[in-house]
């Protein structure tokens, strides 16, 4: 065992490791439980950041490749490698579970049982970790499958008050999507390639097999729809999208912060390494679709917004409609707006992962996510708190500058010239790039009102008598790294486009741009 | 003909144990009665160990009509398991139900003495010798609740059911030996179908419909499987366990080897019959068991949901050799992992009925906190039972998409309606965990399971959590038992 060949293993599975630690620790060691969580994924965390390191940036590719035999009657392997479009998510959910271990350090929600809760974290971060190294179909689908059972019930047993209702709805929808990606992934590997004289789920070969046509064109139509259905309902695209503010808003902070800054991502990431590039010709032919559905999504989530009480049930919807960004990028087919997807993946994870703590917190304050019972004035209450709550809130609505503009700008430019090369309508496209264009102006108008009604205004006088804590030492710990990322992805968003420009352009080349 | 007594081994020492039960219970006095218990079990493990000794032989005995092959060990080694752990829960259940209980380990050791023979059994009459061993004392051991209605009314459909079916297979195998002129032997029935013509043949299609209706009441495939619910419900929860795990395992053993092998020439006129029987039984159960707030109840109907996706590779058969053993293969593998989860549910149903004899879903109320290792346990069950990870029933499920999907056409629809009807059962198998961990216990509620159970239960959730990381062992068993399955009989 090197360094190169088990290094993303270790981070892996550190969490679920440590989870099994913390099982064997009493109960009543309650201080000592919510340390070790943060002593594991810290652990972990930097584990993921030395392989950030330590990666080649120069000569690309599969990188800490792990190729063993795993189930060989099945014809599964343990494969994970990582490359330029894995590291930001994968260190991403690194950085997400550091942070929420600490915010759990204060903060654990009713009722309690912070054993449970923090073992259940960890075993969901080894889920949402290993789908972004798997290069196997069926251990993808393993890790894929397994972040459902720890949401629920971390949705189920932390929620609030519909949370029953919230998690069984948010297992079942997400699990009817992800066995018809099973049927394809299976479709994939009885149609594919074979090595030394079997078939193979192994997806460098399926991908090379894929993309070299192997695939017939009808084949390519069924299975694409079958696999992209289920990456769909994870995003979630419109229409599939109405368990997200359920789940959303039912679950607990970290919960949702996990939630929204990396499991939506596992269904574009899905998108992007497999459905895109195994089946080029299915992509094409759906491609205006998603795009459509996309252009909706962006539209239809701002004016939900508009419409929302609940300030998560609002951030909730918000999401819906970035990753209507992130999938109408994707859509292009080109390379700049793939591009645009990945490092809209990462900037969404890092805002829309901030909007939820600071929701979490001001819920925690206020005891009401009502914007109305709120009443506004939280600039007064608690001056730092509404900064920053502004602060990320016009991230978010993609002001120049800060982390979630590129993204947005990038998408939209993508739809000005999708890639003609592999047969999309141009003139399609740029109405899809006008309704997403009205989108971002909606977008930072529920934003503003929604700062308005929070922020502005004088302090209703229920509230007058609650001394509000303003922003504790334990949320700026977990907080700044995020606000600084937000900052610094704004300002040099070359770091991670740097690091997902070989594989994306590999990736388009299929498409002949 | 000489005899082997190593390969006949485990039966023997079974069938010895049966006697010295019944004999012992005569002399023990009342209060020492539970003593039949230890008895049993020695004997149990002693038919155990025989068995395991008898890994990796291939033999047969009495002229070919009883074979030792991998298949043969692999399930009498499940049996006799399963007997070990029926005989755990048994105990205090019986001993402070006030039954008579030298006659019931007497009963329960004869009904394994037929699941053990099945698998061995490689001759229409020898298979229908077992089946009638596993089902005569069943019928008894259902209705052994004599005060309760339930338990008479359930005791009393399983035997009307159970004769009717049973008449209408003997019938079915009776035509069968006389077309194929006194073939009883499962490798001569099918050369000999192969031979038929005309018809001959379709009068032999008949009388295998005949044949399959029997082994489909053992099994609770819709449209026979009206007992199951009633039944399970109405008897000693040991014995719905038995009857769930090892009764209905006993009956998939034994079709397994007809339709595999017995009745294979005739594929083409008995698959679409499987299909439906398949699709009907998953639906049907699934449907029904969303509406169950009794906890044994609604493992009957799960119990026939998951008999429908056992009967699924039986539809994949064809004259395609190597889809047929992966279908083979898929389903032995189903087999043994339901076996698991199943009994591990029912080792549950065991201690909470000890509090709460009605045993509704809502008794389950905060039962982790009351004990949470029961709960964690009955969590993995219903997670594996519905096939989703971190547990050995994903494989299992994997297993038969896998082949379903290699099979194509009709593999491919059927492998869709499995996949929903698997969403719609998380629905049901999910209230159960929900129930004993998102609600709060009712004051004072305590729960005391002896260690027996625990120890089942654990085992059980390490067992499926293990074969979740490394689940070869399943997989290459299933494979093992393929060559045996269809070259040994």
């Amino acid at each position: 065992m090197t360094w190169e060949n088990s290094a993303i293993t270790i981070a892996t599975l550190l969490p679920v490791v440590g989870a099994l630690g913390i099982l064997l620790v009493p109960s009543e060691q309650d201080r000592l439980i919510r340390g070790l969580g943060i002593v594991v994924t810290g652990a972990a965390f930097v584990v993921s950041v030395a392989i950030a390191v330590t990666y080649d940036y120069d000569a690309g590719g599969l990188q800490f490749v792990l190729d063993t035999s795993w189930i060989p009657v099945i014809g599964a392997r343990y494969h994970v490698a990582i490359d330029g479009i894995s590291m930001p998510l994968y260190v991403l959910t690194f950085l997400l579970g550091l942070l929420c271990s600490v915010y759990t350090w204060r903060f654990v929600p009713d009722p309690g049982r912070t054993k449970a809760f923090v073992a259940l974290t960890l075993l969901l971060l080894t889920g949402m970790a290993g789908t972004f190294i798997a290069f196997d179909l069926i251990l993808f689908f393993v890790f894929w499958e397994l972040v459902l059972v720890p949401m629920y019930f971390l949705i189920g047993v932390w929620g609030s008050s519909n949370r029953q209702y919230a998690s069984i709805k948010f297992f079942l929808y997400t699990l009817f999507g992800s066995i018809f990606m099973l049927l394809g992934f299976l479709a994939l590997y009885f149609e594919g390639p074979e090595v030394a004289g079997r078939h193979t789920f192994d997806l460098t070969a399926i991908t090379a097999f894929g993309a070299g046509g192997g695939y017939g064109h009808t084949f390519q139509l069924i299975v694409f729809g079958a696999i992209a259905l289920g990456f769909a309902i994870k995003v979630p695209m419109w229409p599939f999208h109405t368990w997200l503010p359920d789940a959303h808003t039912e679950a607990p902070t970290i919960g949702s912060v996990l939630l929204a800054g990396i499991m939506l991502k596992m269904g574009t990431y899905g998108f992007v390494r497999i459905a895109l590039p195994v089946l080029p010709d299915g992509a094409t032919a759906y491609a205006p679709w998603i795009g459509g559905l996309a252009a909706i999504a962006i539209v239809y989530a701002a004016l939900a917004c508009l419409a929302q009480k609940d300030l998560k049930r609002l951030i909730a919807f918000s999401s819906v409609g970035h990753m209507g960004f992130v999938m109408l990028g994707i859509a292009t087919l080109t390379t700049i707006g793939i591009q645009a997807a990945i490092f809209g993946m990462v900037a969404h994870g890092v805002i829309t992962g901030m909007l939820f703590f600071c929701v979490g917190s001001i819920y925690d304050r206020y005891h009401t996510r009502e914007i109305s019972e709120i009443g506004g004035g939280m600039s007064q209450s608690m001056p730092k708190m509404a900064g920053i709550f502004a602060f990320v809130a016009i991230a978010s609505l993609g002001l120049p500058g800060l982390a979630g503009f590129w993204g947005e700008v990038m998408a939209l430019l993508g739809s000005f010239s999708p890639n003609e090369a592999a047969g999309l309508d141009v003139g399609l496209f740029r109405v899809f790039m006008v309704l997403g264009g009205i989108g971002t102006i909606l977008t930072a108008g529920y934003f503003l009102w929604m700062l308005q009604r929070v922020n502005m205004g004088s302090l209703p006088d229920r509230w007058g008598a609650s001394a509000f804590r303003d922003i504790l030492t334990v949320e700026w710990v977990s907080w700044v790294p995020l606000l600084v990322l937000i900052l610094v992805l704004g300002l040099v968003p070359s770091i991670v486009l740097n690091a997902t420009e070989p594989g994306v352009n590999a990736l388009t080349s299929i498409f002949g741009s | 003909m000489s005899v082997d007594y190593h390969a006949i081994a485990p039966p023997l020492l079974l069938g010895a144990t049966v006697l010295i039960v019944l004999i012992v219970d005569a002399f023990l006095p009342a209060r020492g009665k539970w003593l039949a218990m230890p008895v049993s079990l020695v004997g149990v493990v002693a038919s155990l160990v025989a068995a395991l000794t008898l890994i990796g032989t291939d033999t047969s005995t009495f002229g070919g009509h009883y074979v030792v092959d991998n298949f043969t060990v692999l399930f009498q080694i499940f049996f006799l398991s399963a007997a070990v752990v029926v005989l755990a829960l048994s105990l205090r259940y019986i001993r402070e139900g006030g039954f008579y209980q030298g006659e019931y380990y007497f009963l329960l050791l004869t009904a394994f003495l037929g699941c053990v023979l099945m698998p061995a059994s490689r001759d229409l009459l020898m298979l229908f010798i077992s089946l009638e061993l596993v089902s005569a004392p069943g019928f008894l051991m259902a209705a052994f609740r004599k005060s309760d209605v339930k338990g008479n009314e359930g005791g009393l459909k399983f035997f009307l059911i159970g004769v009717l079916s049973t008449a209408v297979m003997l019938y079915g195998m009776s035509i069968i030996i006389g077309l194929t002129n006194g073939a009883t032997r499962l490798e001569d029935v099918a050369q000999g179908l192969a031979a038929l013509n005309g018809a001959r043949q379709t009068f032999a299609d008949v009388a295998i419909l005949f044949v399959v209706v029997g082994f489909a009441f053992k099994v609770s495939a819709v449209p026979f499987q009206f007992w199951a619910p009633d039944t399970y419900e109405g008897a000693p929860v040991p014995v719905a366990a038995f009857l769930a795990v090892a009764s209905s395992a006993a009956g998939f053993a034994g079709l397994l080897q007809l339709m595999f092998v017995a009745f294979a020439p005739e594929w083409e006129f008995w698959v679409p019959l499987f299909a439906a029987l398949s699709v009907l039984t998953m639906t049907v159960g699934n449907l029904v068991a969303l509406q169950q707030r009794q906890l044994v109840r609604l493992l009957a109907y799960s119990g026939i949901a998951q008999s429908g996706y056992i009967l699924l590779p039986f539809a994949l058969v064809s004259g395609d050799q190597a889809v047929n053993d992966t279908a083979f293969a898929a389903a032995v593998s189903y087999i043994l992992l339901y076996g698991i989860m199943n009994i591990g549910a029912f080792a549950v149903a065991t201690a909470v009925s000890r509090r709460h004899p009605q045993l509704m879903i809502a008794d389950l109320a905060g039962l982790v906190r009351i004990a949470p290792v029961i709960a964690v346990g009955m969590t993995v069950f219903m997670a594996s039972l519905a096939g989703v990870p971190p547990t050995g029933g994903f494989w299992a499920k994997l297993l038969i998409f896998r082949a379903a999907i290699d099979r194509g056409g009709l593999g491919v629809a059927l492998a869709v309606v499995m996949l929903v009807n698997s969403v719609v059962s998380i629905y049901y198998y999910f209230s159960v965990p929900r129930a004993m961990i998102f609600q709060d216990p009712a004051p004072g509620e305590t729960l005391r399971s002896s260690w027996l159970i625990t120890a089942v239960v654990a085992l059980a959730t390490a067992a499926l959590i293990a074969f979740f990381v490394l689940p070869n062992p399943i997989a290459e068993l299933g494979d093992l038992s393929t060559l045996a399955g269809i070259t040994g009989g």
